[in-house]
């Protein structure tokens, strides 16, 4: 008896840890992601060029620009302050996204001196009212390329929702009234830009699968960059 | 037996606890203030530039301090940004003081540092 219970502890303890094992932390990526270019580029900092915004948000380049550092920084990586990168562009006539993405690399790594560049795209920005719901939405596409070859050292594609309820209560006035209520919330605290950061996180932290690796200030460089 | 099994399960159950408890060890941010920074980023972005700049200057040197009392680490460009604000308010002295400061604390941004030093030095007012 003493034996079974004993027994029946010891499988479950064992299925723990295994399950702990399992979950552990998720910084293997893929495999099944080529990190091959990545490993041997081996870039320390990034330039994140102003990103591609075909959206009707204006503000949604602001908005994705801003929150884009943290991750990369706290991945390892040496991030080019993004105020002042977009600044040299504006103060040297470059007034658009298309026109950054679409300088030489070797111009590039003449003024920034970064390793690598990000080429960001924002494909959805916003919120959408409804009766029901309300959405925030953001969704991005990256490109890292190595600012000394032109290479292409990995790409990513990440979205974010935020999904409020509209429903105030009570009846058809009370819906309408509930969306009424939200969309004044939503453009007061600018819901947009907190999403914008999770989508960032979301892409641009190392470890995850598919994801970036860790960059030499990270602890955990040496790690994941073996191949 | 029974005793056997209870230490490997004892033992087990250490393993699982250590587990958890190490758990992620580089979850720990590398960085302070970036509540502080972001939406100063953020504004300056939106403005295209056009802020004021002592007023932001204002916000980010009191977030700086408090930073360095909780003993955080600056996020890498924040002394940059301060370097680009003090051009914009006519004070090259502090703007060169903070890009040097970048590139002390952040070798990576030594040949932009250099660059942006050469330009707001021509640019700075009198």
């Amino acid at each position: 008896m003493t034996t079974r219970s004993t027994q029946r502890g010891m499988a479950w303890l064992g299925s723990l840890m295994v399950a702990a094992l399992m979950v552990g932390c998720a910084t293997k990526p893929a495999s099944s992601y080529d990190y091959t270019a990545l490993r041997a580029a081996k870039p320390a900092s990034i330039l994140i060029l102003p990103p591609l915004n075909p959206t009707p948000e204006v503000t949604a380049p602001a908005g994705v620009l801003a929150s884009a550092t943290q991750p990369l920084a706290e991945s390892g990586y040496y991030v080019l302050p993004v105020a002042v990168t977009d600044e040299m562009f504006r103060q040297n006539g470059i007034h658009t996204a298309h026109d950054a993405q679409d300088l030489p690399v070797e111009k590039l790594r003449s003024i920034f001196g970064a390793d690598a560049a990000l080429y960001l795209e924002v494909q959805q920005y916003g919120t959408v009212y409804a009766v029901v719901q309300n959405d925030t939405k953001v969704e991005l596409n990256a490109r890292l390329i190595d600012l000394r070859t032109g290479d292409k050292l990995w790409s990513g594609h990440a979205v974010a929702l935020d999904r409020q309820s509209s429903n105030a209560g009570g009846g058809v006035a009370g819906l309408l009234l509930g969306a009424v209520i939200n969309q004044i919330v939503a453009t007061a605290t600018d819901r947009s830009v907190d999403v914008a950061a999770r989508a960032n996180a979301q892409l641009l932290t190392a470890g995850q699968p598919y994801g970036l690796l860790y960059g030499p200030r990270s602890p955990k460089y040496a790690a994941d960059s073996k191949p | 037996m029974n005793r056997i099994l209870a230490i490997t399960a004892r033992w087990g159950a250490g393993v699982c606890a250590l587990a958890l408890m190490v758990g992620c060890a580089g979850t720990q941010p590398m960085y302070g203030g970036w509540n502080d920074y972001q939406p100063q980023v953020y504004a300056y972005l939106k403005s295209q530039g056009e802020l004021d700049p002592a007023e932001q200057i204002a916000k980010l040197e009191t977030a700086r301090q408090k930073m360095e009392l909780e003993g955080k680490a600056l996020p890498p460009g924040y002394r940059a940004h301060l370097g680009m604000l003090y051009a914009k308010a006519g004070q090259p002295d502090q703007s060169a003081e903070n890009m040097a400061a970048e590139k002390a604390s952040f070798p990576e941004s030594t040949s932009f540092m250099d660059f942006l030093l050469r330009t707001f030095k021509g640019k700075a007012k009198p």
